[in-house]
């Protein structure tokens, strides 16, 4: 079953025409995700040419959806674009949006969830400045490389896109369920705990792994969350500890401010909920082998 | 980006909300002459990106212009909090009946923004709001719909504002909302909003806070910078587009995405503990696309740190080819050339591997040690720095 993305998601992509959308168009339809269009205004009713691979193109998502189904768009619009074609994906009431898009305002994404949430929520939104997610051998949408792991029983969700990658690496002979990277942003609209909720759900997933980084206090809730609803094996991993506060470290939501948002206090928090917190990926990684086997 | 007091008020007052606000000097005679044209009582002000400045000295009342000349000579140079004054504020001096709270902010755990506001202002707001919460009112704001009069005035009234200054505030709270909303800000606080004898409500302090992201659409951003703050080798990073933060050690890092470079900065912590207590350098994404000019940028900001004895290259190949980035060591080191002096210990893994690790292995560049996992790599470069140290 997986989470989020299934073999029978259909997928369209907003900015598909551009090079990074062309570049990642092709990939996700290498691993065989269902690419059934892609949203370009100045050039609907065309078509491209991927690899073979007759793409349409719509001039709106809502046109996308009524003539494909499509269910689930992944977003490859530049920065200043990015809350347009959000909110055009929230008002086609299309089931998941993955926003890749990194370097959005913080303005335009709290807006943007804002009006999803006006709009009764209808939208699943993912990132942005997210890899966005993978279902292995089922359907890829996003960045995350296919060729990592394949499919297996272990959840992942992750603040960060290249940690992700780490750690399905490290768990590669057991592979994944479904593995999401959430996005590093203040404000993203798919938590820890949304993705916690849905592995705990997911009949295909035995054991989750969650990876956090200093800033907010998500990880904090998550641990919260998972003391009162997570029976499944959960181990984490927390990125950080040796950050200084005050400094923003890549992703716009890592930053340490006082005493909250460090890397101990999530620890701390999860290790409180029961949860097993590695110091490194690949301790992290042997915490979950030891928790399964 | 945080703004200093008087630049946070200077974009108070272009958006209409009522400041005191006078001149800034980096003299003890420019704060003088400042003192002369504003006339009568002043209060000369650290400009500090730090809170806690009044406790530590760096706000004096003066009288006369003597005395703002002899309060600027006092605080210019003054360290608060590891911060060095380099600049004071000459406001006129106000004479203040009551001090009051506002604030816009972002609640990245609720995912909205936020009003705060009492009738209680002046001390610091997170001891308020620890001792006294009931006195701090919190109102989320929906972004879609934002703050009209009637919205400030509900969130005045819930914050207990006497009734007779409701009305000319709830002005001053939609100016602060457009200063927030139009300035792409994170945070817009006056503390303290005071009433003075002449009975208006004023912005006596600012504290704003810029969204980064938002600069491509934000063209004044460039000039609030403070340049003379930045580390020489953050602004030499930043010229580059690198994603660059200086920190106090000695092991060099390079590495591809946020989180995967955070975790490379504690495992070389970890792994120092056991070689002398040996730190990570830097941190350094050098994000997806690993070509050699950016690896090239990369390691020469790295070898310009004088700190810096090792360095530690950690690549996981996502969309990235190792190969590539193998390519681009190789090419960086060779424009560098006698330039690179310091051990570099790589680590890769992920898409194409094996041609990437080739690659290194032949090129048998002297100062070019592989490893095969993170863990190994960072006790490797540990090691190096050590015994280099």
């Amino acid at each position: 079953m997986a989470i989020f993305l299934t073999e029978n998601s259909k997928v369209i992509v907003q900015g598909m025409t551009g090079s990074e959308g062309m570049k990642h168009t092709r990939r996700m339809l290498a691993s065989g995700t269902q690419i059934v269009g892609g949203v370009n205004p100045r050039k609907a009713g065309e078509s491209v040419d991927v690899d073979g691979t007759d793409v349409p193109v719509f001039g709106s998502v809502a046109d996308a959806m009524d003539k494909t189904g499509a269910d689930v768009s992944v977003l490859f619009v530049p920065p200043a674009f990015t809350k347009a074609a959000m909110l055009e994906a929230i008002d086609a009431e299309i089931g998941l949006a993955v926003v890749i898009t990194e370097g959005v305002p913080v303005h335009d994404s709290t807006f943007a969830w804002a009006y999803n949430v006006s709009k009764g929520n209808k939208t699943r939104i993912i990132g942005p400045n997210c890899p966005g997610l993978i279902s292995p051998g089922k359907s890829n949408a996003g960045i995350i490389p296919a060729n990592i792991t394949g499919p297996g029983r272990i959840g992942l969700v992750s603040k960060s896109g290249t940690l992700t990658y780490q750690m399905m690496y490290e768990l590669r002979d057991l592979g994944f369920s479904s593995a999401v990277g959430i996005g590093g942003d203040p404000v993203i609209g798919t938590t820890h705990i949304d993705c916690l909720r849905a592995f705990q759900d997911d009949p295909e997933t035995d054991a989750i792994v969650m990876i956090g980084e200093i800033g907010g206090d998500a990880e904090e809730r998550a641990a919260a969350f998972i003391k009162d609803n997570v029976t499944k094996p959960v181990v984490g991993y927390v990125a950080g500890f040796t950050a200084p506060e005050g400094k923003t470290m890549g992703h716009a939501g890592a930053i340490v401010s006082g005493s909250s948002g460090t890397a101990q206090a999530k620890q701390e928090a999860l290790e409180a909920a029961g949860v097993k917190v590695g110091k490194t990926p690949s301790e992290t990684a042997r915490l979950m082998r030891s928790l399964i086997s | 980006m945080d703004l200093f007091e008087y630049q946070a008020k200077q974009l108070f007052k272009a958006h209409g909300v009522p400041v005191g606000l006078g001149e800034t000097a980096d003299t003890p005679a420019e704060a003088r002459a400042a003192a002369e044209r504003i006339g009568g009582v002043t209060v000369v002000k650290a400009q500090v990106k730090v809170g806690g400045r009044g406790k530590a000295g760096g706000v004096k009342v003066a009288k006369t212009p003597d005395d703002a000349e002899a309060a600027a000579t006092a605080i210019l140079g003054m360290d608060i909090k590891g911060h060095t004054v380099h600049r004071v504020l000459v406001d006129p001096g106000a004479q203040i009946e009551t001090e009051y709270y506002f604030s816009f902010l972002l609640d990245r755990s609720n995912r909205t923004f936020l009003a705060m506001a009492s009738a209680e202002g002046g001390m610091e707001i997170e001891e308020l709001a620890v001792e006294r919460p009931e006195a701090l009112a919190r109102i989320p704001i929906d972004a879609t719909v934002g703050v009209d009069k009637a919205k400030a005035t509900e969130i005045l009234t819930q914050a207990n504002f006497p009734p007779e200054v409701i009305d000319s505030t709830s002005d001053t709270v939609v100016q602060l909302w457009e200063t927030f909303v139009e300035q792409d800000a994170t945070l817009v606080e006056i503390n303290p909003l005071a009433r003075v004898a002449s009975g208006e409500v004023i912005a006596l302090d600012g504290k704003v806070s810029l969204d980064e992201n938002a600069d491509f659409r934000q063209a004044g951003n460039a000039d609030l910078e403070d340049k003379s703050a930045a580390d020489p080798l953050e602004a030499k990073a930043k010229e580059k587009h690198l994603n660059y933060v200086k920190l106090e050690g000695e092991v060099g890092i390079i590495g591809n995405g946020a989180g995967l470079v955070m975790s490379t900065l504690d495992v070389v912590a970890y792994a120092g503990e056991k070689h002398g207590g040996v730190k990570p350098a830097n941190f350094l994404d050098i994000g997806g696309g690993a070509s050699a000019e950016v690896m090239a940028n990369g390691l020469d900001i790295i070898l310009g740190d004088p700190s810096v004895k090792s360095v530690f290259v950690n690549v996981f190949g996502g969309i990235t080819s190792c190969d590539a980035v193998a390519n681009g060591i190789v090419a960086a080191l060779g424009m560098l050339g006698d330039s690179a002096t310091k051990p570099l210990v790589v680590r890769l893994d992920g898409n194409n591997v094996e041609e990437g690790r080739r690659i290194l292995s032949e090129a048998a560049h002297p100062l070019v040690t592989l490893a095969d996992t993170m863990d190994a790599a960072a006790d490797k470069a540990a090691e190096l720095a050590h015994s280099a140290a």
